[in-house]
């Protein structure tokens, strides 16, 4: 692999982000509905504690309807518009296009949730939080984010319909969240057995993530994330291989 | 050098290219015509690495065209049916994204673009984005996409259509001049444009070369020397066995 032709890509795909409305009415609502979950519905102010659990604990259900927003066109524009015959007929390979694509993806929810320092600068002007921990919650997030995308992506390469890319990818991010969810898990803990059990609570985002929130770096979570990532953009490379020609 | 040796690709059940042969070389200009349909677009895609074959093998300048095949896709140059591009850049950044890929540096890259986009007269629309160009703009963007690193093979699917007659005319008039130490092959429905430009004619019909000749050889094969009767009598005569 490249990682000049990667680069190329990856500043081809981030400028189209920005080429058009899309980047900033995204980055807007992230924001917005960010802050008034954490501030409405979390009690940041009520709960009188100086932390961001209630911030972080959003962004699972926030990252569900965004992420999918932001992948949808990554794979399907490309095909609806005939540009995948042009981009796979240049001299780069296909796991570069596909890393290329998805770092720019990736990079562009990292800007998102960047500009959301202002309720870190909210908290420490109010108290006395552990920066440690919302430092290790941000890169769980980012880690989490990177997780909706690569499934996204996989799933736009399925599909010319970017709608169809949205909501499928919106289910399938679901599964991976409720699995860790303990009304999922006890309806298995009736009848299967535990390590069942335990392999579908640890296929979910949110038991690694949970813990990452709070400030514990385990790295069987960052493993897992990234594993993630690379399985599910090792399956987006076999998907566009299969679907290109059609 | 193009080289193609029994060349097949089926989708599912289908035929699309049902084992084809030949080889193209340098001062060639190929003319690959057919009716719709008839596999034209499929063994392009090949050839350019879009599309990997059912069996058979392709060569590009010695180089075989299997998996990543960045060797002979480097010395191709493609224009896609379509011509696609991506809308929201402008032909500028279209330009320098490809001469990115392309690798072309310094004054080289330079001067390369300065030149595709005279060629082209891209000049006024350079800084539009592509999607709010007109269809001839947009074909003439595509093809400045596939000359910029100045290829010796040149890919062209329908590269004239969609423009209108003066277009057209300048578009042959650039591939004829850039034709002498390259090949190129184009596709096309437009039987002038075979007379006009090719040295060679090749046409297919439901997968499999059914005339591999010379333009004028193909005229004399019909008493009106109607490119259009030929074409009839040919591709139809095929159909109906």
């Amino acid at each position: 692999m490249n990682m000049r032709n990667v680069g190329i890509i990856f500043k081809r795909e981030l400028e189209s982000y920005f080429a058009t409305p899309v980047a900033y009415v995204f980055i807007v609502i992230f924001l917005v509905l960010s802050a008034a979950l954490t501030f409405h519905m979390g009690n940041f102010y009520e709960r009188g504690q100086a932390d961001l659990v209630p911030f972080f604990g959003f962004h699972p259900w926030l990252y569900l309807f965004l992420i999918p927003a932001i992948s949808m066109r990554l794979w399907a524009e490309e095909r609806k518009s005939g540009t995948i015959e042009l981009l796979l007929t240049l001299p780069i390979t296909m796991l570069e296009a596909v890393i290329g694509k998805f770092l720019a993806a990736w990079l562009f929810a990292g800007i998102a949730l960047f500009l959301t320092f202002p309720i870190w600068i909210t908290v420490n002007y109010l108290g006395d939080p552990d920066n440690g921990v919302i430092f290790t919650a941000y890169i769980g997030s980012l880690l989490m984010a990177g997780g909706f995308l690569a499934i996204g992506a996989c799933i736009s390469a399925t599909t010319k319909n970017q709608v169809i890319a949205f909501i499928v990818s919106v289910v399938i991010c679901f599964a991976f969240l409720l699995s860790g969810f303990s009304i999922v898990l006890d309806f298995f803990r009736g009848w299967a057995p535990q390590s069942v059990v335990d392999a579908i609570s640890s296929l979910s985002f949110l038991t690694h993530y949970t813990a990452l929130s709070k400030g514990v770096i385990d790295i069987r979570d960052v493993i897992y994330f990234v594993t993630l990532i690379g399985f599910w953009l090792y399956a987006n490379a076999v998907v566009i291989e299969m679907k290109k020609g059609n | 050098m193009i080289e193609i040796e029994n060349l097949v690709k089926r989708f599912g059940h289908l035929t699309a290219v049902d084992n084809i042969s030949f080889t193209v070389g340098s001062g060639e200009v190929l003319g690959f015509l057919g009716p719709n349909g008839a596999g034209k677009s499929t063994t392009m895609k090949m050839v350019t690495g879009f599309l990997a074959p059912t069996s058979g093998s392709i060569k590009v300048c010695s180089f075989p065209v299997v998996g990543d095949a960045r060797e002979a896709k480097e010395k191709i140059g493609y224009l896609p049916e379509g011509a696609p591009c991506y809308g929201e850049m402008t032909p500028y950044q279209f330009l320098q994204f490809i001469a990115d890929v392309r690798n072309l540096k310094g004054e080289q890259r330079k001067q390369r673009i300065e030149t595709v986009i005279e060629q082209l007269h891209l000049q006024k629309v350079i800084y539009r984005p592509i999607d709010t160009l007109s269809k001839g703009f947009k074909r003439r963007v595509g093809l400045s996409q596939a000359i910029l690193h100045d290829p010796q093979v040149l890919v062209l699917d329908e590269p004239t259509d969609g423009l209108d007659p003066n277009q057209k005319f300048e578009v042959r008039q650039l591939i004829k001049s850039m034709s002498k130490d390259k090949i190129v092959v184009i596709s096309t429905h437009i039987l002038e444009e075979v007379d006009a430009v090719c040295s060679r004619a090749i046409i297919i019909a439901n997968g499999k070369i059914v005339a591999d000749e010379t333009p004028k050889e193909l005229l004399s094969r019909s008493p009106t020397g109607r490119m259009d009767d030929v074409f009839r009598d040919i591709t139809s005569a095929e159909n109906l066995s």
